[in-house]
């Protein structure tokens, strides 16, 4: 008699009807088989999540670009554009509220058929504006009470989102019945350009490509390990299914099927957060980007391929996960103490990791060429590298661990018979780990190159303006405005104008020699040069400390006893018909000059009112710094609204020692805020495997309990048996995560190497273990009561 | 199995005629093999001359059938006494036992204590043996062995028919 | 109902799960050296009752008393302190730790008392020995037979050498050959040492190798000692 195997083959169709037969187990499991089916969901939906807002990306940039290039006003490069009834002037007319930057723009349209920006219905009339959504909540909120004085136009309409590149955005347009080209705005036709932006810089999409690989290799390593939850029940099932008679092939693809249940409905989860998720996106904001929903799409192309990989993938690791296990009729055998895990063949992954990631070569400089595929594959297989590591690191050391006190043997003895599993659930640490340190190390040392130390001052000025007048009356009076503004303690000011010497060319001359003028009241002008002693009527002729100008220059011109021509130059012709005489005092004193606040040397003359009549100069122009009152909040809105009342152009900037640290400061917290919250997802992983663990052994905690363990015995060797993976996870995490670094480093050609990005990530990782065996322990104190000992 | 006794034990329920006797315990305990009227006849003449029975009645016509009889107070006291005393464990003792569990139940009497009683008597011999089989050689091993095992099966009769008395209670009626 | 001289005594022990009571009154003593099987059909109290004798769980009215300690009155540490250096258990099956070899289960009870692991475990060794399983010392539980881990863990049980042993069901998983000498084993080492052994088994063969038995029957005990 012939032995009829058809119901156990293999083929297309015992492979549906088998991974049918799982997925019914995953179904109709009861309601253990719900629950882990509903944790498997929830874990790949997490993933799915991710993996869809990361496809959304590219959408979101490019729908942003597009947006922004559609609003630019379009100007003409050669020449200057004759009004007409379809041009408006425009300028700019940005301001910044509490660190947030408020973009406007003032309009004043020529004729009625003039362009409006994307966006905006019509023009606002004089006096009026329209702003975006987010510009109006926040001016008609409590917050945006000063801010209102600035923007005191009145609100005529809202800018809605072809105009706006987020929808946090703050912006405004405003009108405006008096601007003109004279008065710093520019005749346009219409708004958009296209504008073919700079590529990003190598340096910049080396790190993209970077983040993009440590950002989303332990999401794939979560979802690994998330449809593997509940393993061991189900492979006591199988073992059941073997007792009647399926093979051991039949049931491996019956485990994948109830994976590919699981990761079916993590994609439907998935997508479901997605979508709820997406409406919530116009909230937050990263580095200054925030986006509408509508751009957070996925690209149809990477969408699809995470609708494929997720299932593919589950199937896949359940298979490889099976491949040491054999299931047979009694029960479940783990191939775990014949085969030693073999390093041969891990090693050659971060070793071809590092390899192609430095065959790319130098990225610094513009035009470095930078392989998309050689560094993301590179930083892929580092860190897959490292993930492959950790089993053998874990076996190898936890094998030469001997002895010690009770919860510590316990421990470490069961991690030695399946320190794989230890190893897996904290593989996902290691990667997130690795990578943002290798992020990080190599954020601090380019960091120097996008910040620049400004030079600048804030202990001697915080604000600093260009008074937009060349009227030495207005410029007075704007002035003693600034001093009157609550919370300024004092200001810098100075009017400037240039000093020639009289007369006509010389021979060889193509100009007259002329040097910078400069009238302030003593305070002010000590902090552009040393002034010693200073009285009202004194003149000064600074030298320049810098070396930049020449000492003959200003010597030639600025002389005590010399006469100097206010009058500035007509062209090239010569001396102008109206010369602005004014003689030097033989007293004036050579002083040397000293850097202002905001870190520029100015030399030449200097004068105190008192020595000079002011309207002798030439188109004079104001500078102002403004000292503060740290303890008046808000002092800086105040500043910035009494330079708006005083003109809407006028823009008030802060004094910064470097440029672009907050950025910086704010990538670096993103960093550590996505490996953070990278750590939490894979302590929910450890959690429900721990917990998994906890209840398969039920009956022996009873049995522990019974011959009188104490609690604490048990809570440690938790904790140990979570820690000594952790640790070693995070040991392998600093030396992956060093080697990934310097692989960066060497890169953008750096040597700079900044330790002390590695504590916080590791601090984190001790907190995980913390918090993973303070979770664990309620359930363990549940599971510690004699029922466990009670026979069903 | 003791006859008197268990004629005895049905007679307490209330005085019974001969033929009245024969019916009940065929119907209780006779299955396999009825009684005859001669045994019934001879029997309580043994009672009745050792005063445990008495005639109750006569009704009329003629035969010992005829007589009704009531159990006395030395006849209870008699199947008290019975029912309380364990059995000597040996093999085939259920019909024994059983006809005392169901006299038991039928006289509103403890049938599990009968039981215990029945059990710890078991255990006590087993006891014996097994202490017997700790300090023998394997032939003596073997030969207890042989008989805690049939005294087990007996064990384990008794637990079942222990946990199944309220149904057996149900079909005696008691 | 307390007998002068008893080692372990319980009086009105009452326990329920629920609504169910699974003891409604049941009293116990035990002395010094004995061995009591306490028998009775499944589901009638006798896992419970072993559990509260040995203080795993609290009843929820009566009295326990070991020696001078009213087990009832003592916190959930000193019990455990008390199961520790004075109780011993085996159970039917699943009781030794599957990581830790045969040799470091037995040496366990021994180092949760504090003893130097050399010491607990050249002791753990020794009762390996006496138990007739000196060959498994460096395998685990799962690479040897039923027999041989039922014998382990009773050699873990005496390894404390402990005042009590409560023995739930030590055989329910052997054969009778395995059973019985795992029994001879128990029960010789226990009198070896003047413990006493609660020995709860619902099998009459293994109850023969007590010296009384009692019988648990709807959550009371009935005690058959000195009944013939």
């Amino acid at each position: 008699m012939s032995i009829d195997t058809t119901t156990t083959g293999g083929g297309l169709r015992g492979w549906a009807r088998d991974l049918g037969m799982g997925v019914r187990f995953a179904v109709g499991g009861g309601r253990e088989g719900w629950i882990r089916t509903l944790l498997t969901a929830l874990g790949v939906g997490l993933g799915v999540l991710l993996l869809l807002g990361a496809a959304s990306i590219p959408t979101m940039m490019e729908t942003r670009t597009q947006r922004g290039q559609a609003r630019l006003p379009m100007e003409m490069e050669s020449e200057a554009l004759a009004p007409s009834a379809a041009t408006l002037v425009e300028a700019e007319a940005d301001t910044e509220f509490r660190g947030d930057p408020v973009r406007g723009k003032l309009l004043r349209p020529d004729g009625d058929q003039a362009p409006t920006p994307p966006g905006v219905s019509a023009l606002p009339g004089p006096g009026e504006m329209v702003v975006s959504p987010a510009l109006r909540e926040l001016l008609g909120s409590p917050e945006g009470r000063l801010l209102r004085e600035r923007l005191h136009f009145k609100d005529v309409g809202t800018i809605t989102q072809p105009g706006l590149i987020g929808p946090g955005e703050l912006l405004y347009y405003a009108g405006s019945a008096t601007l003109t080209t004279d008065d710093g705005g520019w005749r346009i036709a219409r708004f958009g350009t296209l504008v073919k932006s700079d590529p990003l810089d190598p340096l910049l999409l080396t790190l993209l490509i970077v983040g993009c690989v440590v950002l989303l290799m332990p999401v794939a390593l979560f979802i690994a390990t998330a449809v593997r939850f509940g393993g061991e029940r189900r492979d006591r099932r199988l073992a059941a299914l073997r007792l009647i008679g399926a093979d051991a092939r039949a049931t491996r693809r019956m485990a994948a099927g109830e994976a590919l249940f699981g990761a079916v409905c993590g994609l439907l989860v998935g997508a479901g957060l997605f979508v709820v998720a997406r409406q919530f996106v116009g909230d937050v904001t990263v580095w200054d980007i925030n986006a509408f929903p509508s751009d957070v799409t996925p690209v149809p192309g990477l969408a699809a391929l995470v609708l494929l990989a997720v299932p593919v993938s589950a199937i896949g690791v359940t298979l490889f996960a099976l491949r040491r296990v054999s299931i047979e009729p009694l029960g479940v055998a783990r191939d775990s103490a014949g085969r030693r895990r073999r390093l041969w063949w891990r090693l050659p992954f971060p070793v071809a990791g590092l390899a192609l990631m430095l065959l790319n070569g130098r990225v610094s400089g513009r035009d470095a060429e930078v392989n998309p595929y050689l560094v993301a594959g590179g930083a892929a297989l580092l860190l897959v590298g490292v993930t492959l590591l950790l089993p053998w690191a874990v076996d190898a050391a936890v094998a030469r661990f001997r002895g010690g006190p009770v919860p510590w043997q316990l421990a470490v003895r069961r991690l030695q018979l399946s320190g794989g599993a230890a190893a897996r659930a904290v593989s996902g640490i290691t990667v997130a780990v690795a990578g943002a340190i290798a992020l990080q190390l190599f954020f601090s040392a380019i960091q120097g190159d996008f910040m620049k130390i400004t030079g600048q001052d804030q202990s001697r000025a915080q604000l600093r303006t260009m008074l937009p007048s060349h009227d030495i009356g207005a410029i007075r009076k704007m002035i003693s405005e600034f001093h009157a503004t609550e919370g300024v303690r004092g200001v810098i000011a100075s009017i400037g104008s240039s000093a020639r010497r009289p007369g006509p060319l010389r021979k060889g001359e193509e100009f007259r020699p002329g040097t910078l003028v400069s009238v302030g009241d003593c305070p002010s002008l000590s902090e552009l040069a040393h002034t010693g002693p200073c009285k009202d009527g004194d003149v000064f002729v600074v030298k320049d400390s810098t070396g930049t100008v020449d000492e003959d220059d200003i010597t030639e011109v600025a002389r005590p006893g010399a006469t100097v021509d206010f009058a500035g130059d007509d062209g090239r012709s010569g001396p102008p018909p109206h010369p602005r005489l004014w003689t030097i005092p033989m007293s004036a004193r050579t002083i040397e000059a000293r850097k202002d606040p905001t870190g520029q040397a100015v030399f030449g003359l200097m004068a105190t009112p008192g020595s000079l009549d002011l309207k002798l100069l030439e188109r004079p122009t104001a500078r102002a710094m403004v000292k503060i009152d740290p303890r008046v909040p808000d002092a800086v809105e105040h500043v910035r609204n009494t330079a708006a009342r005083i003109d809407p152009q006028t823009r008030v900037f802060t004094l910064q020692n470097t440029a672009r640290d907050k950025q910086f400061t704010s990538l670096r917290t993103g960093l550590l805020a996505a490996a953070t919250a990278m750590l939490a997802l894979i302590a929910a992983s450890m959690l429900v495997t721990m917990l998994e663990q906890l209840r398969e052994r039920r009956r022996l905690l009873s049995v522990l309990v019974a011959f009188g363990t104490r609690r604490a015995t048990l809570a440690w060797s938790v904790l140990w048996q979570t820690a000594v993976p952790v640790a070693l996870g995070l040991a392998l995490a600093v030396a992956g995560g060093a080697g990934l670094g310097l692989a960066l480093l060497r890169m953008a050609g750096k040597t700079a190497f900044d330790w002390s990005v590695v504590w916080p990530l590791t601090a984190a990782g001790g907190a995980l273990v913390l918090v993973v065996t303070l979770l664990s322990l309620p359930p363990l104190w549940r599971l510690m009561r004699p029922d466990g000992l009670r026979t069903e | 199995m003791s006859i008197g006794h268990t004629l005895l034990g049905l007679l307490e329920s209330g005085p019974r005629h001969g033929y009245d006797l024969k019916r009940a315990f065929d119907e209780h305990f006779g299955q396999d093999r009825p009684l005859h009227y001669g045994q019934v006849y001879s029997t309580m003449s043994r009672l009745l001359k050792n005063g445990l029975v008495e005639v109750d009645g006569v009704e009329a016509g003629a035969g010992p059938e005829r007589k009704r009889y009531a159990i006395t107070d030395a006849g209870i006291t008699d199947v008290a006494q019975w029912l309380a005393r364990p059995e000597k464990p040996e093999p085939y003792l259920q019909s024994t036992l059983y006809t005392k569990v169901v006299l038991a139940l039928m006289t509103d009497r403890d049938a599990a204590e009968l039981l215990d009683t029945q059990r710890a008597e078991h255990l006590r011999l087993m006891r014996g043996l097994t202490e017997r089989k700790r300090t023998g050689d394997l032939a003596d091993q073997l030969i207890c062995d042989h008989a805690l095992f049939h005294l087990e099966a007996d064990l384990r009769w008794l637990e079942l028919t222990a946990a199944r008395l309220d149904k057996l209670a149900e079909a005696v009626g008691g | 109902m307390t007998p002068e001289g008893s080692l372990l005594a319980a009086e009105g022990l009452r326990k329920a799960y629920g609504p169910t009571p699974a003891l409604d009154g049941a009293d116990f003593s035990i002395h010094p050296g004995e061995v009591v099987a306490v028998m009775g059909p499944s589901g009638s109290g006798k896992s419970t009752l072993l559990h509260c004798l040995a203080g795993i769980i609290r009843p929820d009215s009566g009295t326990v008393r070991y020696g001078t300690h009213a087990l009832t009155e003592l916190t959930d540490a000193q019990r455990s302190a008390l199961r520790r250096t004075d109780f011993g258990f085996v159970f039917q099956f699943g009781q030794l730790v599957p990581e830790l070899t045969c040799l470091e289960n037995v040496a366990l009870p021994l180092r949760l008392n504090g003893t130097k692991r050399k010491d607990a475990e050249r002791q753990a060794r020794d009762w390996l020995a006496q138990l007739e399983v000196d060959g498994v010392d460096g395998q685990r539980p799962g690479e040897i037979s039923g027999g041989q881990g039922q014998r382990v863990a009773v050699a873990r049980a005496l390894a404390t050498r402990p005042r009590v042993i409560f023995a739930d069901e030590p055989t329910g998983a052997l054969d009778s050959l395995n059973g019985e000498r795992v029994l001879t084993l128990l029960t010789n080492a226990a009198r070896d040492t003047n413990a006493a052994v609660v020995l709860v088994t619902h099998e009459a063969r293994v109850a023969a190798y007590s010296d009384r038995e009692i019988v648990v029957r709807d959550g009371r005990v009935k005690d058959m000692a000195g009944r013939i």
